[in-house]
């Protein structure tokens, strides 16, 4: 489904990615997580073509996302993304979110729009939320309306930057668990986020970046059990004591 | 020197209102035009294109280290010149008012979309917008919002600028005053008139700037 090989990229002179390469089949569920700074967000966004990068190919199915005549904007519309702060739109309601995207991207009609964009909301356990304005719902419900925005785009791949890293404690769970749900659907995710619990019990493979590689891409048990290499140890030392 | 003689007033309030009415005319094109220019300048000022961001940024610059007067008198003798046949005042005037407003409006409107934050564009271009489509239904519709105060005093000031116009002879609430002023030999009466009414709609507007930055901020 995502096919990445040998992906480098420069700021000027920094080095940001080096030399990564990572599949995720069709129904994956890849989480990625590694020090601030490593290069997560940098690597998932160029799934998407919002980063360029200069050296090496990524390929969404059949299309590659860094050659010169590739449609991004059609590409993109086919891969839902999640952002650590939300990123809804303020100055539409929740229902507008989601549904101009539907039908200016798509163009499906308004009413189909509409319709989808209540189920989901349904789905996402909002239902009476969609008069309200981004900022009237809780960061947990803005997120979840992220996540609805994104699927009704009917994505074949959602990936996820961090959306659980701007939440207040006990709101975790609650976007965890639409998550979850939607892995166990059989949805194929690349999931930045270093909430362990949430690795444990869908992901299929954990990557661990650090400094720009993929030093280790392990099934979940391997990784849990014995990584193999010692800045992962170190890590997950670190994040599993809190 | 007697009294105030207000039936001066009453008796040239036609002329007098008409003249205010031209005022507001000549503010709501420059504001509508300025406006809707300054956000192109914005645009190409915000370009890729180096060669469209340059000219646009000169334009600008240059527009803005003239005073308004200079460009007013400007278009009232080299217009002509350039189309060939005299123009009236007003239509001189109110083209000087629409390109310079317009460099004001550009910057106005470029810190207005440099406000919006970068993941806004971000999430827009996920979803599959496109460049332009995220501009108009992302950036734009918040950058607005964001500079509506700072948008509706530069109206303020605008409306008070108009008064210039009084050098080429366009009759404006000023120059109408003026005019009423001199034929009755009464400009006590008439410029307290003029100074209050300014005084009036300059004080409402900007206290609904204050109220509709409250309903609208973001
Ligand atoms: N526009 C940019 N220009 C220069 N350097 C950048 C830019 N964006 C990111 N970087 C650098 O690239 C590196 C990787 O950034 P990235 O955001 O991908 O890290 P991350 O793993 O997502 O970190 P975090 O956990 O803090 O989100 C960082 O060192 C960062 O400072
Ligand atoms: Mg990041």
């Amino acid at each position: 489904m995502i096919e990445v090989t040998g992906v480098s990229k420069w700021y000027q002179q920094f080095q940001v990615l080096k030399d990564c390469s990572l599949t995720i089949k069709s129904g994956e569920v890849i989480v990625i997580c590694g020090p601030s700074g490593s290069g997560k967000s940098t690597l998932i966004k160029c799934m998407n073509g919002l980063e360029p990068f200069q050296q090496g190919e990524i390929k969404v199915g059949d299309v590659s996302v860094g050659a010169k005549g590739t449609d991004l904007p059609k590409l993109r519309s086919r891969i839902g993304m999640v952002f650590q702060n939300f990123e809804l739109f303020p100055h539409m309601t929740v229902r507008k979110n989601i549904t101009l995207p539907q039908v200016k991207i798509l163009g499906r009609s308004k009413d189909e729009s509409d319709a989808r964009t209540i189920k989901l909301l349904e789905r996402m356990g909002l239902p009476s939320q969609a008069d309200k304005f981004p900022a009237q719902l809780s960061g947990g419900q803005q997120q979840r309306v992220a996540i609805a925005r994104a699927l009704a785009m009917d994505p074949v791949a959602m990936l996820f930057d961090e959306p659980t890293s701007a939440l207040d404690p006990e709101m975790i769970n609650e976007v965890l668990d639409v998550m979850v749900a939607l892995a166990q659907d059989g949805m194929t995710m690349a999931v930045v986020t270093h909430e362990m619990g949430f690795a444990r019990r869908v992901a299929n493979r954990v990557v661990f970046m650090d400094q720009g590689s993929i030093v280790e891409d392990a099934p979940k048990e391997a990784f849990f059990g014995t990584p193999r290499s010692e800045r992962a140890q170190l890590f997950l030392s670190k994040i599993l004591q809190h | 020197m007697s009294g105030f003689d207000w039936n001066v007033i009453l008796n040239n309030r036609g002329l007098l209102l008409q003249g205010l009415a031209v005022s507001f005319q000549l503010t709501l094109v420059a504001i509508a035009g300025g406006m809707a220019l300054g956000t192109v300048l914005a645009m190409c000022r915000l370009s890729r294109f180096r060669p469209l961001a340059i000219a646009a940024g000169s334009y600008v610059n240059f527009l803005r280290s003239l005073p308004l007067i200079l460009v007013i008198f400007w278009f009232y003798i080299l217009t002509p010149q350039i189309v060939g046949h005299p123009i009236d005042a007003y239509s001189s005037v109110l083209i000087a008012f629409t390109l310079f407003e317009a460099a004001y409006y550009c910057e106005i409107i470029r810190a207005g979309i440099a406000s919006v934050k970068a993941g806004q564009v971000n999430a827009g271009l996920a979803l599959g917008f496109g460049q332009f489509h995220v501009m108009r239904y992302v950036v734009l519709p918040q950058a607005f919002r964001n500079m509506l105060p700072v948008l509706l005093t530069q109206a303020i000031i605008m409306f008070q600028d108009t008064s210039i116009v009084y050098v080429v002879g366009v009759r404006d609430f000023l120059t109408a005053a003026d005019v009423v002023a001199n034929s009755n030999n009464r400009p006590v009466e008439l410029y307290s008139v003029v100074a209050v009414t300014f005084l009036v709609i300059c004080f409402t507007a900007s206290r609904l700037v204050g109220r509709l930055q409250r309903k609208y901020a973001l």
